[in-house]
């Protein structure tokens, strides 16, 4: 759904998205070193995986954006994660367009980054009963201002796309209201299972020069 | 999801042959002479140029992936007819454009292994981290589609039905949070078994193509045909 095609978009639209995505991957690559390059992998594939799940919604049925929960757990990193399983979705599976991928990234991550920024705050001093909350936010700031974006870039594009902005806003209600009950669970379960997950909006192992796999993790 | 491993699948054909950089290349240009097309007869020509290399090089099970695409054009297209003035003709080129460049690239990049794909966009030039990230991804989730596999089968085991009720989204949300924290343990491993192996951030392209004569003779073949579509939009214009 957060897939624009190509043909849709307007040339200035196009190179916006463009120069922004590669200038927010350039910022989040940086902070990408050879040690937290790996476990970045592993949760950008553990989302693309998630992302696949067929969730029935009334009469039809949905796959999970998962990018506000992303930005939650990851922070920066969740841009490349979002950027490469972008890429491996209009490479093999036909969503989206080419000359829209930068589009299509910065609507994607910029939802992220803000959620990333407004609510691990909230999470840090958050009663641990309430993290539910927490997560259902995420799922919902997340998906609606993707949907908020992809209207953007349509009306931005052609003003004669006004009235489809509105349909595809519309379309994305149901989705951001489960996702907000699935991302709301995701993180109250992770609150009791692995707490380490939210302690740091990048995974704590990420961060340590020392990986804790040499304390006996492994 | 059972259709993961086989949708990355490439198959066997002729255009199998070619070098992956020429097959990305030529994707992204054909995508970009696409858009700026602007009449029926070029546009309806780009799609059936497109349709006929993904029916001489691709399997059947690609044509489904352009479900997806579809369902999107319907949304954005449906009301364009119905609220601007000439907007019938507006949403038969965006359909033809969209058309046309999700087919050339499921016909020239989807018929890619994953692994060509990502040495290909590292010998493009693009950034080393990123095609790291990328090669790594791609394993991980074929490691973690098998994980999710198993995950889905013990539901399965206990009668689960997904439905569009809170019992099924509670238990999808856990059953992603498991993932997650199944992905934590595995990325220790994962970094783990890296360093003992001296990893430091390179990734080394061990692909080593050789660009060979009828690369060449395809690249020829298609810049003709993209200066030949380009010309006459122009001379149509």
């Amino acid at each position: 759904m957060a897939h624009l095609p190509d043909g849709v978009l307007s040339a200035p639209v196009l190179i916006g998205g463009g120069v922004i995505a590669a200038g927010v991957l350039t910022i989040a690559l940086r902070q990408l070193d050879d040690q937290r390059l790996p476990p970045a992998a592993v949760f950008a594939a553990a989302f693309f995986v998630s992302s696949l799940i067929t969730i029935p919604i009334g009469p039809s049925s949905a796959h999970l954006l998962l990018n506000g929960l992303m930005g939650l757990l990851l922070g920066w990193t969740a841009i490349p994660a979002l950027f490469v399983a972008l890429l491996l979705q209009t490479a093999f599976f036909g969503y989206g367009g080419v000359l829209a991928l930068g589009v299509n990234t910065v609507n994607m991550a910029v939802p992220a980054l803000l959620c990333a920024g407004v609510l691990t705050p909230w999470l840090r001093r958050v009663a641990p009963h309430r993290v539910f909350w927490v997560g259902a936010s995420a799922g919902m700031m997340g998906v609606m201002l993707t949907g908020g974006l992809v209207a953007l870039s349509l009306i931005l594009s052609n003003a004669a796309f006004r009235p489809a902005a509105g349909l595809v806003l519309l379309s994305y209600l149901p989705l951001a209201l489960v996702e907000a009950v699935m991302t709301g669970t995701v993180l109250a379960f992770l609150q009791r299972v692995a707490p380490e997950l939210l302690e740091s909006s990048q995974p704590p192992d990420l961060k340590s020069p020392q990986p804790p796999f040499f304390k006996g993790g492994l | 999801m059972k259709q993961l491993t086989s949708l990355f699948a490439a198959q066997a054909s002729w255009i199998s042959a070619h070098d992956p950089r020429l097959r990305l290349s030529a994707a992204a240009v054909f995508a970009l002479v696409t858009v700026n097309l602007t009449h029926f007869v070029t546009l309806s020509a780009a799609a059936i140029i497109a349709a006929g290399l993904l029916v001489s090089s691709a399997s059947r099970t690609q044509w489904r992936n352009l479900l997806a695409l579809e369902s999107i054009l319907l949304i954005l297209l449906i009301t364009l007819p119905l609220t601007v003035p000439n907007g019938l003709a507006l949403a038969v080129t965006i359909w033809l454009k969209a058309n046309a460049v999700g087919v050339m690239v499921l016909a020239l990049v989807g018929s890619l292994e994953p692994m060509q794909f990502g040495h290909a966009l590292a010998r493009l030039g693009v950034p080393s981290q990123l095609v790291q990230l990328l090669v790594l991804t791609i394993r991980q989730i074929y490691l973690l589609d098998q994980e999710f596999i198993r995950l889905r089968q013990a539901m399965r085991a206990r009668a689960f039905v997904p439905r569009s009720n809170r019992h099924t989204w509670r238990s999808y949300g856990w059953l992603v949070g498991m993932l997650l924290v199944r992905s934590l343990s595995r990325s220790q491993r994962l970094l783990a078994a890296m360093r003992l192996r001296g990893f430091h951030g390179r990734l080394y392209v061990l692909d080593s193509g050789q660009w060979q004569r009828h690369d060449t003779a395809l690249a020829l073949g298609l810049m003709l045909l993209f200066s030949g579509l380009l010309a006459t939009d122009w001379w149509l214009r």
